[in-house]
């Protein structure tokens, strides 16, 4: 049945096209007529072996080539854009939520715009815009948030009334409507199409294209990708590129090292009508309907609608090709609601003709959004995929960024969010996979509140205290598979409430953690940290402290026992990550980074350290528990548990020694909190957790101790103006532009990486800089509250976007911190950030829409500081993400 | 006005009962694994009766349901006394003589049932003395005639039903000085009851029907699908052997005057029944019975009526029709009903609906729209009903419930209705019994693997 949808959405096309495919690239490659299958031989080498001919393949295998890369080989088990790409709706939409999505999508539909024109193949392309429906006042907020930061990025954007609707399509009934957002550059494009374009391009610039070659694995040795095996022999490579879209799983199971894609597909269905008795205009713009879980273009005369479910059928979890894809069933019962939603948002549309329902199976990811760059395991083994359902919406920008990442070793934007490293092998369980694609797919319509947190695929990861803090009250949120608390409900709150505190308001929690907040102030509070990623780096001679030096900006050669904040920079001084190195002997150090570093940190020092046996570097983060003393009490409680005295003179700030807490000996205990308040963390190895944890809160009692969780020390944190890697830094923020030449020795003696960069920004200044922001005219009881991505305004033009924000409950405001650039006023030039240039402008944070006037400042409130000890001692540095 | 399906549900739910036969040592031995009852009512109060009951002297299990007309009375003591009838009728000679023997003595009677009754099913109290009595006398009488033969099932099933009716006859013609008595002998016998019974013991069920209530197998074919088996014949103006039985009866003379509109001397819709005396004794008798009858009785104008064309009494009588038929393992289960289940589903459908909500298995192909023009609406109104199917499924705990909810819900696609459902539920007395009659549901659910052990044996 799927075959007749081929005929009439791509192969009309692919007819048409044709032609002119075959005669660009007879001379390499066969066609679709079987009878002459391989005509060319695979090459024994290649620089480059991409796998997958759909739309993020091609899109690869177009930019390399535009870069300049020619000794490319693509390779299709089947017909190129025969995959999910195929089967795609078509819908080419920049409405995303977050920045970098939003600029992918931005690019691609720039890119298909002009394909036809670059390439000759016809791809479709209709600029129709798009338009987001708004059922409830959440969703329309969520709309103009996303409004807002279109607003800066240029692309063109509105938020409209209703009447507004059926005035740009008369179909829609608009009564249960409050508002929506339209994007009048949102376009159509055939997918299949496109994918041809981009090939055709590609293989013009010198790219070789194999149908129906299979790969069976990728060949591996000594961390590097050396070739790739397929059924029609070996092709030695330097780069491999796995855009094996849904089975890109299994592609990275296939070989002896595996490498892990977490990514899982979902049975996804559209439905095509015959035309309407009065043809649908093809400029009519798409409508989607997130409170239906809908999506609705033209098409053809008539329609093409999908959408959602709230219960999806995640497919293919045993392995590949139980069924082939073309012949999965049409579900007409499964689709029986967003039937329902389709003909109450169309009610018109009761007579039209059914044509037929497309079963067309997406891969879904962990997180919800896409996968990509470099295996930490295999070294050149690179990976694209794990669309969430917005493929071609992603597929020229997310092409373009991998293109760059392999060409230049990096991107030209941060892609964090999207790094393949940000999983590890924990994300890789099929049964975990199969749970959270079930809950991933619904949330691509579900309303996205600040601080939502995933259901499935929980308590994988949890501290030996667990189970007594969750009695306590604990709620909990995840990170990397890590349980940690949010706060502590008190006993006889109403918990149900807690629960469902989904606003884009003051929640509901906000006078626990400001009871949590106040004890961290006046008394103490335990923090369960044990998330946090440790190593332990060591040598037999001073390799450790050689190495490390080169690969840290601060400078590390300090008295055993000392605690150094310090960036892991890369080569244009930009945050690898933010960590705390615990000096433990003259040739061990012990190092401490965000959670979610724990892949991603590891790989960067296995790349940069050298394969030196006698250099040694230990993930010990499961063998310690961490607990986190916050308050000016954490002394008293410290020094009666373990006799010694913990006062400054004894215990300064940014010191690490090995003690006894209570009956436990080898407590690690380090005078940092990684908030700026007072206090201690302790490392503990697991079996004396629950005895240190126990002998603490005894002990604590008489201080007033309590449990605290993370929206306590996140608000600590940001009202002390600490930047938070993942948040606020990453691979683009260099210390220069956060305040944080303090924790740079360009003068330690020695080269470190980045080193140039920084020289050169002391000298000539940055082009960004951190800024902290207090909210003036804000009501936290009634205004909507800040998250983060809001854009900044200086005397009202646009100057960036935040990174993270909170509440206050010192300064009873809101802080935001962020980001601020100097644009030219005429040419959007970047200028030189000054101080000057901060202090001395009016500015703006833009939430929703609603601007809010804002106090700019580039240092910490000295009054929060008061109870603190010498200057020098604050502990300038903190890094978790939430 | 509008039910919501909670308060659908409600009134669905509110006389729904379910046994199952409990398990000795994790193992279920007897055939029957369990039934589920209900019923719901068009006339107020309900004419309809069911009965469940387990032989505690004897094997087997009995039950019944009995629809009544011209009032519940007659249903209501056919469904408290015919089950001790048949078990009397069952028991051997030595059994009996214990049985007289204690209450010769006053000592405690061996149980001889055990009941399964919905909280609503009631006993009348008043009366139970004097049901006794005529029971004993029975007993007395089954003990004066010992045979020395084994019982057969058959028989004493033919047995208790004649002999009950006569009780309520002579009961009526006695009278008894309590007034309140008097006056309920006497409505019991001027109303009238069907009565449709099953006896199972072990393979060998058998079927005792006097009226136009019905007893179906669900039978599940090899393919898995469902057919029903027919274990009864209505006893109607529809059954041509019926109308044939009544015009052998009487003289030539009569044969037009018999059947008239398809009732009983153009009156009574059931051709065999309990009761109603009006078609049984002599027009003197009726007479002389309603004269001295309390007030009540005096003043009815339906008791004193006497049916046209009235020459040659009996023209009813409550001898059962028997059936037996032997259960094989693809016997699932056995619905019995009054005609206000039948008249509104075809039997087949019956089956399907009984067999797939026993099997949790909803024969529901996967649709395909094909080459077939299919408009979006008329796929949203199948997908809807498809859902309302498998939901109300879902819904009800009880076969006969959901038996009852297809009945009076089912539209012409043959799936609940939620709306028909809510409007049928919310008629007025006054208009309930225009659009629906009482229904009255016992789903018997069988032991097949009991069943096959017993076929291995044989």
């Amino acid at each position: 049945a799927a075959g007749m949808f081929l005929r009439l959405l791509s192969d009309i096309q692919w007819r048409a096209a044709h032609p002119k495919w075959r005669r660009m690239t007879s001379s390499q490659r066969s066609t679709s007529t079987s009878a002459e299958p391989h005509p060319v031989s695979l090459p024994a080498q290649a620089q480059v072996v991409i796998c997958g001919g759909g739309i993020m393949g091609t899109s690869v295998a177009y930019h390399l080539s535009k870069m300049g890369w020619k000794d490319i080989v693509l390779l299709e088990q089947g017909r190129l854009a025969a995959g999910t790409t195929r089967f795609c709706a078509g819908i080419v939409s920049t409405a995303r939520p977050a920045s970098i999505e939003l600029k992918m999508a931005h690019y691609s539909n720039k890119l298909y715009q002009q394909l036809e024109q670059e390439t000759g193949v016809q791809t479709g392309y209709m600029k129709t815009g798009s338009i987001s429906l708004a059922q409830t006042q959440d969703r329309l907020i969520s709309l103009k948030r996303i409004a807002s930061s279109l607003n800066v990025m240029g692309v063109p954007c509105e938020i409209i009334s209703p009447k507004k609707v059926l005035q740009l399509h008369p179909l829609i009934n608009i009564h249960d409507l409050v508002g929506a957002m339209y994007l009048p550059e949102d376009a159509l494009v055939s997918s299949a199409n496109v994918s041809l374009a981009l090939a055709t391009a590609a293989s013009r610039n010198g790219v070789q294209i194999h149908e129906r070659t299979t790969v069976s694995h990728v060949t591996i040795q000594k961390g590097r990708v050396t070739g790739v095996e397929t059924d029609r022999g070996r092709i030695q490579c330097e780069f491999f590129v796995n855009c094996a879209g849904q089975w890109a799983y299994e592609l990275g199971h296939s070989g002896e090292e595996p490498v892990h894609i977490p990514v899982h597909a979902c049975e996804h269905f559209y439905l095509l009508t015959h035309p309407l008795p009065q043809p649908l205009s093809s400029s009519l713009p798409t409508v989607v309907d997130p409170d239906g879980r809908i999506y609705i273009r033209n098409w053809q005369g008539g329609i093409l609608s999908g959408g959602f479910e709230k219960n999806p059928k995640p497919l293919f979890t045993e392995g590949r090709n139980q069924l082939e894809i073309q012949n999965l069933q049409e579900d007409w019962d499964h689709f029986g609601p967003l039937l329902s939603a389709l003909l109450r948002r169309m009610p018109g549309l009761e007579a039209l003709q059914i044509m037929q329902l497309v079963n067309c199976p997406e891969s879904f990811t962990p997180d919800m959004r896409c996968i990509m760059g470099e295996s930490p395991t295999a070294r050149g083994y690179f990976v694209l995929t794990g669309m969430n359902s917005a493929g071609l919406s992603y597929g020229g920008g997310a092409g373009k960024y991998l293109a760059e990442w392999i060409v230049n070793g990096y991107p030209s934007e941060n892609v964090w969010p999207l790094d393949l490293k940000r999983f590890g092998t924990l994300q890789s369980s099929r049964t975990f996979l199969r749970h959270r694609v079930m809950e991933v797919m619904p949330l691509m319509c579900d309303l996205k509140v600040p601080r939502w947190d995933f259901q499935t695929g929980r308590q994988l990861r949890t501290s030996p205290l667990y189970d007594r803090l969750d009695a306590q009250g604990a709620r909990w949120m995840e990170k990397h598979g890590f349980e940690r608390v949010k706060y502590f409900v008190p006993p006889g709150s109403d918990l149900l409430d807690l629960d469902h505190s989904k606003t884009f308001y003051k929640p509901d929690w906000f006078d626990i953690v400001g009871s949590e907040v106040k004890c961290c102030k006046e008394a103490v509070c335990v923090i369960d940290m044990s998330s946090f990623t440790k190593f332990e780096i060591s040598s037999t001679g001073d390799e450790a402290l050689e190495n490390l030096q080169y690969l840290f900006s601060n400078d590390l050669d300090v008295p055993v026992g000392h605690v150094v904040h310090t960036g892991m920079l890369n080569e244009k001084g930009g945050y690898e990550n933010d960590c705390s190195i615990a000096r433990l002997s003259k040739r061990s150090f012990f190092m401490i980074s965000p959670t979610d570093q724990q892949v991603h940190c590891w790989t960067w020092l296995k790349n940069h350290l050298p394969d030196d046996s006698n250099l040694v570097l230990e993930d010990v983060t499961w063998k310690y528990t961490a607990l986190n003393l916050i308050g000016p009490r954490a002394v008293d409680v410290l020094s009666e548990l373990s006799y010694a005295p913990m006062t400054a003179e004894h215990f300064p700030s940014l010191f690490c020694k090995e003690m006894s807490v209570g009956y436990a000996n080898g407590i690690r205990v380090m005078s940092i909190t990684h908030t700026g308040e007072p206090g201690f963390v302790l490392y503990i190895p697991i079996e004396y957790a629950l005895h240190v944890y126990n002998e603490v809160m005894n002990m604590g009692q008489k201080y007033g101790i309590r449990n605290a969780g993370y929206y306590a020390l996140r608000s600590l944190r940001i009202e002390k103006f600490f930047a938070f890697w993942g948040q606020d830094l990453d691979a683009f923020t260099t210390p220069m532009e956060c305040g944080r030449e303090f924790q740079v020795k360009l003068d330690k003696g020695m080269e470190f990486l980045g080193q140039e960069v920084l020289l050169e920004q002391k000298q000539n200044g940055v082009y960004k800089r951190f800024t902290m922001f207090i909210l003036e005219d804000h009501d936290t009881d009634m205004d909507l509250w800040p998250w983060w991505g809001e854009p900044i305004f200086r005397n009202g033009r646009y100057v960036g976007k935040t990174t993270s924000s909170a509440y206050s409950y010192t300064l009873e405001r809101h802080v935001c911190l962020g980001f601020v650039h100097h644009f030219h006023e005429e040419t959007g030039e970047e200028l030189v950030v000054t101080t000057d240039f901060i202090n001395q402008g009016e500015y703006e944070i833009d939430i929703a829409g609603q601007r809010f006037q804002a106090k700019a400042k580039l240092y910490p409130f000295s009054s929060l500081f008061t109870q603190r000890r010498r200057k020098d001692e604050v502990e300038l540095s903190g890094y978790q993400r939430e | 006005f509008y039910l919501t399906p909670p308060q659908v549900n409600s009134i669905l739910k509110a006389n729904e009962y379910s046994f199952k036969v409990p398990e000795f040592d994790g193992k279920n031995v007897s055939s029957v694994l369990g039934f589920d009852s209900n019923q719901l009512p068009a006339n107020a109060p309900i004419e309809d009766r069911r009965s469940a009951a387990t032989c505690l002297q004897t094997r087997g299990m009995l039950l019944g349901v009995f629809d009544g007309h011209a009032g519940c009375a007659c249903a209501q003591a056919v469904s408290e006394r015919l089950f001790y009838y048949i078990a009397i009728s069952l028991l051997p000679h030595e059994t009996l003589l214990e049985i007289e023997n204690a209450v010769e003595n006053g000592r405690a009677l061996l149980p001889i049932l055990q009941w399964h009754k919905h909280p609503n099913d009631y006993f009348s109290k008043e009366a139970s003395k004097l049901y006794f009595n005529s029971l004993r006398t029975y007993w007395q009488e089954l003990i004066d005639l010992n045979s020395g033969e084994t019982t057969d099932v058959r028989e004493a099933l033919i047995n208790a039903f004649k002999r009950l009716d006569n009780d309520i006859s002579l009961e009526a013609q006695v009278g008894d000085p309590n007034s309140f008595l008097n006056y309920l002998v006497l409505r019991v016998a001027f109303s009238g009851s069907t009565a449709c019974v099953a006896h199972v013991d072990g393979v060998d069920l058998h079927i005792a029907n006097t009226g136009d209530s019905r007893a179906v197998l669900g039978v599940q074919e090899e393919d898995g699908s469902w057919s029903a088996v027919n274990l009864s014949y209505d006893h109607n103006a529809q059954n041509e052997h019926e109308v044939e039985r009544v015009k052998m009866e009487h003289p030539k003379s009569e044969e037009k005057s018999l059947v008239k509109q398809d009732r009983l001397l153009g009156l009574l819709m059931p051709f065999r029944a309990f009761g109603d005396v009006k078609f049984k004794w002599s027009i003197e008798l009726q007479k002389r019975v309603v004269e001295s009858g309390p007030d009540q009785l005096n003043h009815n104008e339906y008791t004193k009526f006497i049916p046209p064309n009235y020459f040659t009494p009996p023209y009813l009588t409550a001898e059962p029709e028997v059936i037996h038929h032997k259960l094989r393992p693809q016997d699932k289960f056995l619905v019995l009903a009054t005609d206000g289940l039948w008249e509104t589903m075809h039997r087949q459908d019956v089956a399907r609906i009984v067999g797939e909500y026993l099997t949790g298995v909803h024969h529901q192909q996967p649709i395909a729209v094909g080459g077939y023009k299919v408009t979006l609406g008329q796929m949203h109104g199948l997908l809807t009903e498809r859902r309302a199917r498998i939901s109300s499924v879902f819904e009800d705990q009880n076969a006969a419930t959901h038996l009852i909810r297809h009945a009076v819900g089912n539209n012409e696609f043959g799936t609940v209705d939620h709306e028909r459902l809510s409007k049928m539920l919310s008629l007025p007395e006054e208009l309930a019994r225009m659009y629906r009659d009482d229904i009255t549901i016992i789903v018997v659910q069988f032991n097949s693997h009991v069943i096959g052990a017993y076929q291995n044996e044989e």
